[in-house]
C-alpha cells in the first residue's frame, strides 16, 4: 500500500511541478512562512471592540505579538489556529481574565466602545459582566439550576423583587434554549443536567447579567453533535443582541457559526477575513496549510 | 507556487486527491481520442470507426460517474477546504464538461452514420469543407485545455478563454455558407442540416473547453471568471437601463 501512495504522490508532484515553476499565478498573496504581517482587513465598519498592538507575556516568554483586530458589533468572529498559537490567550485578554495569572503581562490597546478596558479606573468585576465568558468544560456552580442563573443578577443588584428575578431567570433560560427542558426542575442541581444542557445553562448564566460581548472558549469541544448543533443554533440567535467571540478547534464549526475568522499562528495574528473567504480562498500560505490539513 | 506542494498530514487524503486528478486527466485523454476518431471517421467515411466511437461513449460516461462518486466521497469524508475544496469543485465541474465533449464526439459520429447511410448519394465535398478547419480548432482547444489542467497553467487557460471567439466566428461563417448552398440547391438541404449539427457539436465542444479553462482559473486563483463576466454584464445592463429611463 505504502509504495502505491509514494508512487502516486510522486506522479502528482511531477504533474504539479511545472505550475510551481511557472510561479506567476496563485490565489495566495503571501507564500512566505516567515512573513508574519497580518493579512486581510483588521478593521470593520461598526466595531464593538478595538484592539491594537496587543502583546502578552507569560514571565519572559512572549505569547502574543502585536495583535491588532476589530471585533464587529453583532457579529460572530471565530479564532482558529493550532494549539499554543495564542488564540485563547487573546480571548482571555478581552475581559481581563489574564489578570488572574500572576506572571501574565498585557501591553497595547484594548477598547470596548472607545473605553480602554485596561485603564486603572475600570472595575474588573463590572467589565466581566459586560463581557461574559463561556468555557470549554461546562462549569455550573454546585447550586440549583435556578440559582446558577440568578446568582449574577443578584450580586450585581440588577433586580429588586423575587418576581423580577424569576422573570429574568426564565427569560435567560429561554434565550439559551433551555427553559422547556428545565421548567419543571428548577431546583435540581445544575450538575444533574447533561453536558450539553450544562453548557447552555452556563450560557444562560452569562447572558443573565445582560452582557454586551460573550467570549466562548471552545464551548462545544466536550459535547456530542446534537448538543453542538443546539449551541451553534443558539450562537446564531444570540448574535442579534450580542457580539460573540468564539475560539474553536473545529474549522467546520468556525465556518458554520462565524461571519469573520481570524487565524493565529505561534503568537501572531496571521490572517483575518470574511469566513467564506478564509475557508475557500485564504491569502496566507500558513492559513492555507492549516485549513487544508497540511501541518499542525 | 500555484497549489500547495506539501503533503497533507493525513496521507490517505493525498492519495485520494491524486487518484481523482489522474482519473479526470485520463478521462480527458479518452475524450480527446474520441473527438479525434470521430473527425477521422467522418473524414474517411469509415462507419465502423464511427460506430465504435458511439459505443465507446459509455466508457466516458462511466468515468464521469466514477469521478462524481469520488468527489462526493472526498467531500463527505474529508471536508476539504481552501485549495483542496477548489480542486474538488473544479474537477467535478470539469468532468461534466468532459462528458459533454464526449457526447459531442458521439453526435458527430451519429451524423456521419446518417450522411453515409449507403442509400442516399454522399454529399458534395463543398458541404463538408468547413468541418475540417472547425474540427481542428476544437481539437486544439481541447488539447490546450487538458494541458493547462495537467500543469495548472493559468496563462494558458486565460488564452483559451480569450480565443474562443475564433471558433465561434468560424462556425458563424460556415453556417452562412451552408445557408447559401441550401438556397441555391434545395437537394442539399438534407445533408446540409446534418453538417450544421456537426459543426454545432464542434462549436459546443469549444464552449465546454472554455468552461474547463474557467474551472482551472478558479482552481488556481480562486477567482470565478464566469461570475465576474456575468456580473460585469449585468452591471452594464442595469447602467444602460438607468440611462434609458
Amino acid at each position: 500500500m505504502s509504495t502505491t501512495i509514494i508512487e502516486t504522490k510522486s506522479a502528482l508532484d511531477t504533474a504539479l511541478r511545472p505550475a510551481a515553476e511557472a510561479g506567476k499565478q496563485s490565489s495566495l498573496e503571501v507564500t512566505d512562512y516567515d512573513n508574519r504581517q497580518t493579512v486581510g482587513a483588521i478593521t470593520v465598519d461598526h466595531p464593538k471592540m478595538v484592539c491594537r498592538n496587543v502583546n502578552v507575556y507569560y514571565g519572559a516568554k512572549q505569547a502574543l505579538r502585536n495583535v491588532g483586530i476589530d471585533i464587529g458589533a453583532n457579529q460572530v468572529i471565530a479564532f482558529i489556529g493550532p494549539s499554543g498559537c495564542g488564540k485563547s490567550t487573546f480571548l482571555r485578554c478581552l475581559n481581563r481574565m489574564n489578570d488572574t495569572i500572576v506572571t501574565c503581562r498585557v501591553t497595547g490597546q484594548l477598547k470596548l466602545d472607545d473605553e480602554d478596558i485596561y485603564a486603572p479606573v475600570i472595575d474588573v468585576v463590572q467589565l466581566r459582566a459586560r463581557i461574559g465568558m463561556v468555557f470549554q468544560k461546562p462549569n455550573p456552580f454546585p447550586k440549583s439550576i435556578y440559582e446558577n442563573v440568578a446568582y449574577g443578577p443578584r450580586i450585581h443588584g440588577m433586580v429588586n423583587t423575587k418576581a423580577e428575578l424569576d422573570e429574568l431567570v426564565r427569560a435567560s433560560l429561554e434565550r439559551a434554549g433551555l427553559l422547556k427542558e428545565v421548567d419543571k426542575r428548577m431546583n435540581d442541581p445544575g450538575t444533574s443536567l447533561s453536558g450539553g444542557q450544562q453548557q447552555r445553562l452556563c450560557i444562560a448564566r452569562a447572558i443573565a447579567v445582560n452582557p454586551e460581548v460573550i467570549l466562548m472558549d471552545e464551548p462545544c469541544s466536550a459535547l456530542d453533535p446534537i448538543a453542538t448543533a443546539k449551541i451553534e443554533e443558539l450562537i446564531d440567535e444570540l448574535r442579534e443582541n450580542y457580539t460573540i467571540v468564539i475560539v474553536t478547534h473545529s474549522m467546520q464549526q468556525a465556518a458554520r457559526v462565524s461571519q469573520r475568522t481570524a487565524y493565529f499562528h505561534l503568537g501572531d495574528l496571521i490572517e483575518v477575513g470574511e469566513t467564506d473567504q478564509i475557508f475557500t480562498n485564504p491569502k496566507h500560505k500558513l492559513t492555507e496549510d492549516y485549513i487544508t490539513g497540511r501541518f499542525g | 507556487m500555484a497549489i500547495s506542494q506539501d503533503a497533507h498530514t493525513v496521507k490517505q487524503f493525498d492519495l485520494q486527491l491524486a487518484n481523482l486528478r489522474n482519473l479526470v486527466l485520463e478521462m480527458g485523454g479518452l475524450t480527446e481520442d474520441q473527438l479525434k476518431r470521430a473527425v477521422t471517421a467522418l473524414d474517411e467515411e469509415d462507419m465502423t470507426a464511427a460506430r465504435e466511437v458511439i459505443f465507446r461513449d459509455r466508457l466516458v460516461n462511466g468515468m464521469q460517474a466514477k469521478a462524481d462518486d469520488d468527489c462526493i466521497n472526498i467531500i463527505a469524508l474529508r471536508q476539504p477546504l481552501g485549495s483542496d475544496l477548489r480542486m474538488i469543485m473544479s474537477l467535478a465541474n470539469t468532468v461534466t464538461d468532459l462528458e459533454r465533449i464526449g457526447d459531442g464526439a458521439k453526435k458527430i459520429c451519429r451524423m456521419a452514420v446518417q450522411i453515409y447511410d449507403g442509400v442516399s448519394s454522399p454529399p458534395s465535398a463543398k458541404l463538408l469543407r468547413d468541418v475540417t478547419p472547425i474540427a481542428a480548432l476544437a481539437a486544439e482547444m481541447l488539447h490546450d485545455c487538458l494541458d493547462a489542467l495537467a500543469r495548472l497553467d493559468v496563462e494558458k487557460a486565460l488564452t483559451i478563454i480569450h480565443n474562443d471567439d475564433e471558433l465561434d466566428q468560424e462556425f458563424q461563417s460556415a453556417l452562412r455558407r451552408l445557408i447559401t448552398y441550401m438556397m441555391e440547391d434545395q437537394r442539399t438541404i438534407g445533408h446540409a442540416i446534418n453538417v450544421v449539427f456537426i459543426i454545432k457539436a464542434l462549436e459546443r465542444i469549444g464552449d465546454h473547453c472554455k468552461n474547463i479553462a474557467e474551472h482551472i482559473v478558479y482552481l488556481v486563483e480562486g477567482k470565478n471568471v464566469q461570475q465576474r463576466r456575468n456580473l460585469d454584464m449585468s452591471l452594464a445592463m442595469s447602467a444602460q437601463d438607468k440611462s434609458e429611463t
